[in-house]
């Protein structure tokens, strides 16, 4: 008779698959890692100070939850993603107090009052931006311009100097934007002058894709938000609605009805620099995607993706904030509970009721 | 073409096949007694027909089906009766088991071929019952009962399963390529007995030398047959899950393959159909895979029903590793369980000795929906869990959490590693006695 082992038993099934919810928050990071670090390339080790204190930050901020509640959260992840979009999303000179406010509200008050990681309504960094915003609203709208465009112009720092904000101040005071982008003084690479110029697009949204614009840390450049986001569709962790239809229902929105509010006509709005500055690409594939605060069926995560589009392109276009991102997705958050309820998978087998032939 | 398959939710474990893939069957010798438990079925546990002290021959009725969904038990040896005691299975069911000291003598199989061609699809029908005949891929269901078409059904289609679809498992494999041809024409005497027309056999595309074997033997003999590669997901070996992909029908909630004009026959059940036709031998034996990291040999063997896994084990060199977890069945939806002394049943698809695997550590819901993604049935996993979590048994069932099947596709794939199906299988048990 052989030694009996040691066995357990346990109910099925007896595999999983290769990634827990820490893995999981750890690619996340690292699919933002690319973002951050040209932030800190274009902006300096200012950016790099601003992004360790909004993590560090967030991770004392669970570590004393952690002790309060005798729970162990630390190293699942979630504080330092949260951390870190934080700091992806603060101005590169902003005061310091602001990153640590921010990371404080995000933590302690969005995600734990309510229960911590799967129990917030809302995106906890989020939230904690747009308090920090409406609370500080001009050390966030203050924005230094990136390496490059420093080196072109020579000027330290402009006040909203956002291409988006131009157009809207301008957009305010009537002028359309056709001729803010064309005559305006916002500083523009020699490479984006001949690309923009080649492709006949605007030259201001070739210089944001490659992230040689002013902005938040880690929104600005929209080419490695994209790498990292389609890296996150590949491994199967966020899922393709989200991202494509908030891309696409704002473009389709601004394209047909941005116009309107520039002046020109219907069917005539300016795209892709739009869709290219500000935190949109963050926000599509790495806020509208937070598991916990969206849709979980793939419907409703379309759904909500239009939602956040739609809410995006009237915000920007027709509301009084340049950036309308967070706003947006905020709102959505609110309604995603509702979706949940009423958007339900087609079970298997089910027929559709016939509908009674009209006589 | 793509291959066609199952279009809603599923899985991709690792199929972990290789381990036991190239060992030709070979039939284990008979070592020490046998525990031959009344429950080897879907149903009502079998009435003994015989009593302690009694001898026994091989093949010889030793219990008779009790009720409609019940199947009759065959000693798998000649030997004698030494007790009648209640054993525990690898599912923790408890049931009575013969104990059966086999004779040093046994008498071989009858090799007398009939001809099943001739015979009235009644006939078949009360052969495959007399024989002991269930669905060998691990429900158990008693083919005979299978087989009976209500007089207002038609089938018009026997699907055979030889998807194999669970990781480790090649016992099908193996069937398939060394008794293909028996095999088929179990599927043949199956389509006899429900007056079907077509046969049709589902074969994932990570066994590519069976349909090749399969397509060869089929063209050879001119059998009306046709084979179909699928490509891989789990669970398609699920009947609905199969009917999907080979017919594109789907069973509502509820129903049977039956209510779409089908029946799903598994690859083990053909062969023994088979046997049970053509040499009137009863299903008192069945291949077996012992598999799995720690297994020291593995092999995929023929064992008389009632082999203890102790002997199994000793018959493949022990273990090489100890191990963390043994299971009857697959990795997915398989048993675990701690007693050596488990015996082989008919639905005993295989033995696995797993190393450990990696820990998830479990944190709360994150609303990931990959549950939702990853379920056939198109469920809400992570509902049904917080409903059943909170005891709201009522309201849980109304969710449709009886459709649930426990595939274990939403636990494999939920990343804060929470214990849904093992969830659902007490939900299921607390609704049903709240009711």
């Amino acid at each position: 008779m052989m030694q009996t082992p040691n066995l357990t038993v346990s109910s099925s099934p007896h595999f999983h698959a290769k990634y827990d919810t820490a893995s999981i928050m750890w690619t996340v990071s690292a699919a933002l890692a690319p973002s951050a670090l040209w932030g800190v390339w274009s902006f300096g080790l200012r950016a790099l100070l601003v992004l360790v204190i909004s993590i560090g930050t967030a991770l004392l901020c669970e570590y004393i939850v952690n002790r309060v509640t005798k729970k162990e959260t630390l190293w699942d992840g979630s504080a330092f993603l949260t951390g870190l979009l934080v700091g992806m999303n603060m101005s590169p000179q902003v005061p310091l107090f602001v990153p640590v406010i921010a990371s404080f509200f995000a933590i302690i008050v969005v995600k734990w009052t309510f229960g911590g990681l799967g129990a917030n309504w809302a995106n906890p960094a989020l939230a904690g931006r747009v308090f920090v915003f409406f609370s500080f609203t001009s050390s966030m709208s203050t924005f230094t311009l990136p390496r490059v465009l420093k080196a072109i112009c020579k000027v330290d720092e402009i006040s909203s100097a956002t291409p988006l904000t131009y157009l809207k101040g301008r957009m305010v005071d009537g002028i359309s934007s056709a001729s803010v982008l064309t005559h305006g003084s916002y500083p523009v690479t020699d490479f984006a002058e001949k690309v923009g110029g080649a492709l006949g697009v605007n030259r201001f949204a070739v210089d944001a894709f490659f992230g040689n614009v002013g902005g938040c840390i880690g929104e600005v450049s929209t080419i490695l938000l994209l790498a990292g986001g389609i890296f996150l569709i590949c491994k199967k962790i966020i899922s393709w609605q989200t991202p494509v239809l908030y891309l696409g229902t704002f473009t389709l929105l601004q394209w047909l009805f941005g116009g309107f509010a520039h002046g020109s006509g219907f069917a005539q709005g300016e795209i892709l620099l739009p869709l290219f500055t500000g935190g949109l690409f963050l926000g599509a594939f790495f806020m509208a995607t937070d598991y916990v605060t969206s849709p979980a069926t793939h419907k409703g995560q379309m759904i909500f993706g239009a939602g956040c589009g739609f809410f995006t392109f009237l915000f920007r276009n027709f509301g009084s904030m340049p950036e309308a991102v967070s706003v947006s997705i905020l709102l959505m958050n609110i309604v995603t509970p509702t979706i949940d309820r009423y958007v339900k998978n087609r079970k298997f087998g089910e027929v559709k009721p016939v509908k009674e032939a009209k006589a | 073409m793509r291959a066609p398959t199952f279009s809603k939710g599923g899985v991709h474990p690792a199929d972990m096949k290789s381990i036991s893939k190239d060992k030709p069957i070979e039939r284990m010798p008979l070592s020490g007694e046998l525990l031959v438990s009344l429950s080897q079925h879907l149903g009502a546990p079998a009435k003994a027909l015989k009593a302690k002290g009694d001898h026994v021959v091989r093949g010889e009725k030793i219990a008779v089906a009790a009720g409609f969904i019940s199947a009759d038990v065959h000693s798998p040896v000649s030997g004698t009766i030494t007790d009648i005691r209640p054993v525990t299975l690898a599912s923790s069911v408890r049931c009575d088991a013969f104990v059966i000291t086999p004779d040093a003598e046994q008498p071989d199989w009858p090799t007398e071929k009939h001809d099943w061609k001739a015979e009235s699809e009644e006939s078949l029908l009360a052969t495959i019952k007399d024989m002991g005949i269930v669905g060998m891929g691990g429900a158990t269901f008693p083919a005979h009962v299978k087989l009976s078409i209500p007089k207002d059904k038609t089938v018009d289609a026997i699907v055979v399963n030889g998807v194999e679809c669970e990781p480790y498992l090649t016992a099908d494999y193996r069937m398939m390529l060394e008794h293909g041809r028996e095999a088929m024409e179990g599927a043949l005497i199956a389509a006899k007995v429900t007056r079907a027309k077509r046969v049709i056999v589902g074969i994932e595309l990570n066994k590519p030398d069976c349909i090749a074997h399969l397509k060869d033997l089929i063209a050879k003999d001119n059998l009306p047959i046709e084979v179909m590669g699928l490509k891989m997901k789990y669970p398609q070996g699920d009947e609905k899950q199969l009917l999907k992909a080979t017919m594109n029908r789907e069973i509502p909630s509820g129903k049977l393959p039956l209510d779409v004009g089908a029946v799903v026959c598994n690859m083990g059940t053909c062969f023994a159909m088979y046997e049970a036709v053509v040499f009137h031998k009863p299903l008192v034996e069945r291949v077996v895979s012992i598999t799995g990291e720690c297994i020291k040999d593995p092999k995929n063997i023929i064992a008389p029903i009632g082999t203890k896994v102790s002997d199994i084990l000793a018959y493949c060199g022990g273990f090489k590793s100890e191990p963390d977890k043994m299971i009857s069945g697959g990795p997915m939806m398989g048993f675990a369980f701690s007693n050596m002394d488990t015996p082989i049943c008919k639905g005993s698809s295989g033995i696995l000795a797993l190393p450990p695997q990696r820990k998830i550590r479990e944190t709360p819901c994150l609303n990931c929906g990959k549950c939702l993604a990853a379920c056939p049935i198109g469920l809400q996993p992570n509902k049904l869990y917080r409903l059943i979590t909170h005891g709201d048994y009522a309201l849980a069932m109304a969710t449709d959490l009886m459709d649930c099947k426990e595939c274990g596709c939403c636990s494999f794939s939920c990343p804060a590693g929470l214990p849904l199906v093992q969830t659902f299988k007490m939900g299921k048990k607390l609704g049903r006695k709240k009711k």
